[in-house]
């Protein structure tokens, strides 16, 4: 190899033949990784044709080498002692011997064949929904572990710190206003365009102001800070969760005895449920404020809007949408914890784990809101 | 060993994280086919001066050239060719965890040659058997022991057949035995590919055991106190730290004597 870099000469071309009755490799060329290096099948479908009792090496023709050629010799060495073929390498260059000698001192390690699934045992419907009732299973269990912190919390005996807590409260809080503060706004142009479009068809566009209030009061606000807490808190639950799974640092916390539920999972849980009903709160007011900018466009005056906004703000409207927001809190918290807690251990599976994180929270939203609304609905609220 | 070409010269080098200075001043040789070792006391830049060494960071002051090249002053085409020729092996491994190991070993041979599949696919098994490897290519990272990573890490290193090889740490963390039969398995790569090694390592067995040359970085003054082959600095530094640091045995008497 040394060779190779003292001559950068024109380089050769590698080619290997076997000669005296397929009893001899002869090697010819420069056989680098910068030259077209015939592959090990070529010397193997001759090494099938011939089928020699032993095999020697010529190497008198061959130039520049590197690890190419050694490979390249490892290959044939492995394939003669498998086929039985006696193999003789005492010619080739010193430092291809040794190199040789290094890669063979140790036995190739054989991986045990992985039980490979049938494809009858794979569509079999019982184990998908044996899947799905783990899935559940594990769901549930770390909502009971959590519900159990989270007495603990109440009680006051849980190991959670007061400067975690505040923390998270601040990442979720102050850090998302300039966030919601674009997306409520603009939801709320976009229901007042819906609705004055198809109010004006009756004449009725004053009663944009209703459609936009309770709009954002019961339904909008509530679930559109929880899609942005989602991708953005959730999210990040998550991966911090699961980088501390990969690190070993979850580790460390049971091993020192502390529960990683009230460690971990509690003040992040605590900060989105305290914090989400203000950021719905919040959403609601610039979501209205959107509504009626709109609204002054379309021949509705700001006075008028107002008139119409007092008539319609009652407090069950504004209190369904903060219990959502309450209730969304909880739900994108125990997705993200979840998604962190069950993270594998390696850097790949922190992505998994925030994706995961994401999906399951707005799976859990969508259906929470459905479940709601029917609710209510029963109610009469 | 000074009639042997300098591969790589370092120059006044001063580094710094932002205005916290890490050393300054650092001017040495390293010396073609030397197993070159970067040592000190904890936290004195000794893996700092190997990302500088490997263009991961650059210079507040001074370069770095090798074989009178700066890297620094390269342009991407250049840094890519120089690039091509390092093998490096990181401190936690770097391997890449989604990756399988002969995945991992495969990705600089895909990166920098034009091999078909086929012929990669017996260069990093090859790779692996000379780390005493073979047959792991379907492993992930994560499957494997501390040791096995350690040395999945130099066959991925060794990929290439690269002039200088840099270990960060190479055998933190490993038993005495693996951590011995990884100093050899270096040298025997540096002895077969002829290649430069610079290692920063604190174990004084393999300080002793591989190094022909090395540089001591002191933390309070800030800059390299000794040049030199260790096993002459042990008994020779002008410096007691140095003497200390290196027969490990000597008490320290009333605190840190520079």
């Amino acid at each position: 190899m040394q060779a190779l870099r003292e001559s950068s000469n024109e380089l050769r071309k590698p080619e290997f033949r076997l000669g005296d009755n397929g009893q001899c490799l002869y090697l010819k060329g420069d056989w680098t990784l910068q030259t077209d290096c015939p592959a090990f099948d070529e010397l193997r479908v001759a090494l099938e044709n011939t089928a020699p009792a032993k095999l020697t090496c010529d190497t008198s023709e061959l130039g520049q080498w590197d690890s190419v050629l050694a490979a390249f010799l490892l290959m044939a060495h492995g394939y003669a002692k498998q086929s039985g073929i006696e193999i003789n390498l005492q010619s080739i260059p010193e430092g291809a011997q040794r190199l040789l000698e290094l890669a063979t001192a140790v036995e190739a390690h054989q991986r045990p064949a992985p039980a490979v699934k049938k494809l009858a045992e794979r569509l079999d419907p019982r184990t998908a929904f044996t899947a799905f009732r783990n899935n559940v299973e594990e769901h549930l269990a770390f909502i009971g572990e959590a519900s159990v912190a989270l007495a603990k919390f109440v009680a006051g005996r849980a190991n959670t710190r007061r400067e975690d807590l505040l923390k998270f409260i601040y990442d979720a809080g102050p850090d998302a206003l300039g966030i919601i503060t674009l997306t409520s706004f603009l939801v709320g142009m976009i229901l007042a365009y819906l609705g004055a479009a198809q109010l004006a068809q009756f004449g009725a566009q004053l009663y944009v102001a209703d459609l936009v209030t309770i709009g954002m009061l019961r339904e909008m606000g509530a679930l559109m800070v929880a899609v942005v807490m989602a991708g953005r808190t959730g999210a990040a639950y998550a991966a911090q969760l699961g980088t501390m799974q990969t690190n070993e640092e979850i580790d460390a916390i049971v091993t020192l005895g502390i529960s990683p539920m009230e460690f971990l999972v509690l003040p992040r849980m605590i900060a989105l449920v305290l914090i989400m009903p203000l950021l719905v709160l919040y959403a609601n007011v610039i979501g209205i404020l959107g509504g009626a900018i709109v609204a002054a466009g379309m021949e509705v005056s700001l006075m008028q809007f107002y008139q119409e906004f007092k008539k319609v703000l009652a407090f069950h409207h504004l209190g369904v949408g903060l219990v959502k927001g309450l209730l969304f809190g909880i739900l994108i918290a125990i997705a993200g914890c979840r998604a962190g807690i069950h993270c594998g251990r390696n850097s790949a599976a922190v992505g998994q784990a925030a994706t995961n994180a994401v999906v399951t929270s707005i799976v859990y939203l969508i259906v929470a809101d459905a479940l709601v609304n029917i609710l209510l609905q029963k109610l009469g609220i | 060993m000074s009639e042997r070409p300098v591969h790589i010269h370092v120059e006044q080098l001063t580094m710094a994280y932002g205005s916290r200075l890490i050393q300054e001043n650092l001017t040495f040789d390293i010396y073609r086919g030397d197993v070159f070792i970067i040592m000190g006391g904890s936290g004195c830049g000794k893996s700092t001066l190997l990302k500088h060494m490997i263009g991961l960071f650059p210079p507040a002051h001074g370069d770095i050239f090798y074989e009178g090249a700066s890297f620094q002053q390269a342009d991407a085409a250049e840094q890519f060719q120089m690039r091509r020729n390092w093998g490096i092996t990181y401190q936690t491994g770097g391997l890449f965890s989604a990756m399988t190991l002969g995945q991992n070993v495969a990705l600089p041979l895909q990166q920098y040659t034009n091999l078909p599949p086929n012929e990669i696919v017996d260069l990093v098994a090859y790779k692996l058997a000379l780390v005493g490897l073979g047959g792991y290519e379907a492993y992930y990272p994560s499957e494997l022991s501390g040791g096995m990573q350690k040395r999945a890490g130099l066959a991925r290193a060794i990929a290439l057949d690269p002039e200088i090889l840099f270990f960060d740490e190479p055998s933190a963390g490993l038993d005495p035995i693996s951590s011995q039969l990884l100093d050899e398995l270096i040298l025997e790569m540096q002895d077969s590919l002829g290649a430069t090694v610079v290692i920063v390592t604190h174990e004084l067995a393999s300080i002793f055991s591989i190094a022909s040359n090395s540089v001591f970085l002191d933390a309070e003054t800030k800059t390299m106190i000794d040049y030199g082959d260790p096993r002459v600095l042990r008994e020779n530094s002008k410096h007691e730290k140095v003497r200390r640091f290196l027969a490990r045995g000597g008490q320290p008497k009333n605190g840190d004597i520079a």
